[in-house]
Parts: C-alpha cells; sequence; structure tokens
C-alpha cells in the first residue's frame, strides 16, 4: 500500500519542478524549491515504511534540517542581494 | 480491520493535499498565493501521511511485542514530523518578508500595508 502512494508522490515533485524551472522571478523559484523538499521528505519517510528500512526515514530527518538552513540562506540573499 | 481503513483514509486525504500544493503552484499569480498553497497544503499532507505511517508501524509493534524493530521507525517517523512542523512555517515567514524586500509586488493587490512601515 505505501509504494503507490509514494510513486503519486514522485508524479507531484515532477509538477512541482516545472514550476521551479519555469518561475518568472526569484521567490517563485525560491517556493517551488521550499515545496519540493516537504514533499521529499514525506517521500522518503513513506520509502522508509514500504521497504521496513529505518535509514531512509534518518535520511529524510537531515534532509529536513538541511533543506530548512539552504531556504533561509537562499531568502537571505533575494533579501539583500549579497550573503 | 478498522485500522486499516483509518490509514488508507489518511494516505487517500494526503496524497490529495499534496497534488492540490503542486497544482495550486500553477493556478496562482505571484508568489504570495503560491507560498499560501505550496506551504499550507504540504504541512497538512504530511501530518497526514507520517501519521499513517505511525499508525500502521505501532499496530505491528504492538502485534510483535516489546522489542520489535518498528518502535525505531515510529519514534524516527514521528521525528521527521516535528522537523517539518518546525522548520515549515519559519521558512515560508522567510520567503515572504524577502519577497517583499526584494520588491516583488502582489498580482491585483488593492491594500498593502507592509509598504508603509518600510524604514
Amino acid at each position: 500500500m505505501w509504494l503507490p502512494a509514494a510513486i503519486f508522490l514522485a508524479v507531484c515533485i515532477l509538477i512541482v519542478l516545472v514550476r521551479l524551472f519555469l518561475g518568472p522571478t526569484q521567490p517563485d523559484r525560491l517556493v517551488g524549491l521550499d515545496t519540493l523538499n516537504t514533499i521529499v521528505v514525506v517521500t522518503m519517510v513513506i520509502l522508509g515504511a514500504a521497504f521496513e528500512e529505518v535509514i531512509y526515514v534518518d535520511v529524510g530527518i537531515v534532509y529536513a534540517l538541511l533543506s530548512f538552513v539552504t531556504t533561509l540562506f537562499i531568502a537571505k540573499y533575494i533579501e539583500k542581494g549579497k550573503f | 480491520m478498522i485500522l486499516n481503513t483509518i490509514t488508507y483514509t489518511c494516505i487517500g486525504i494526503g496524497c490529495f493535499f499534496n497534488l492540490m500544493a503542486a497544482i495550486g503552484l500553477h493556478r496562482f499569480p505571484d508568489p504570495y498565493t503560491r507560498l499560501h498553497a505550496g506551504t499550507k497544503c504540504t504541512t497538512f499532507g504530511s501530518i497526514l501521511l507520517i501519521g499513517a505511517v505511525v499508525i500502521q508501524s505501532i499496530s505491528t509493534w504492538v502485534a510483535e511485542g516489546i522489542s520489535s524493530s518498528q518502535s525505531i521507525l515510529t519514534l524516527h517517523a514521528l521525528i521527521a514530523l516535528v522537523a517539518i512542523l518546525l522548520t515549515n512555517p519559519t521558512s515560508s515567514h522567510a520567503i515572504g518578508r524577502a519577497a517583499h524586500r526584494s520588491g516583488v509586488k502582489p498580482a491585483r493587490a488593492v491594500v498593502d500595508d507592509l509598504e508603509k512601515e518600510k524604514p
């Protein structure tokens, strides 16, 4: 029951990637990146339940925290124009 | 049996909300409304999907006894949920503030109170 949900979320990730490439301004691309990070974390937890491997869930936790730092730094770059 | 029904319902609603977030990113006109779609919908969908994983692994944990390997999956899934719940609103706030200060105006906006607060 977990694998169809993971495939469905992968389709959602592809739809969000289109916005990431098309976005007319910089904040549009950043919103797409933030949405994509959340869906990727959920997909990692679902895959961990599907294959009975806890290491996928650990990868999801570390990805969530690191992508948070990345989003904050890119937002600061967009705000000021420099780091 | 009833736990399986609850799990399938949670998976269905969670997948629906994630799809609505992906479609809303294409339908809305400016970064602020896209932020509205892309952050709230994925947070709610994440709560339901990880809740489904937790329900299923807790039922397996109870069935297999106290020393089951499902306990680690349950606790780590809950930690991932807490990480999402802490980081998602904070990053959306940072994106909104950065978008307004970088000069992107809301589309079809009538009142912009933050413009008068600018130092």
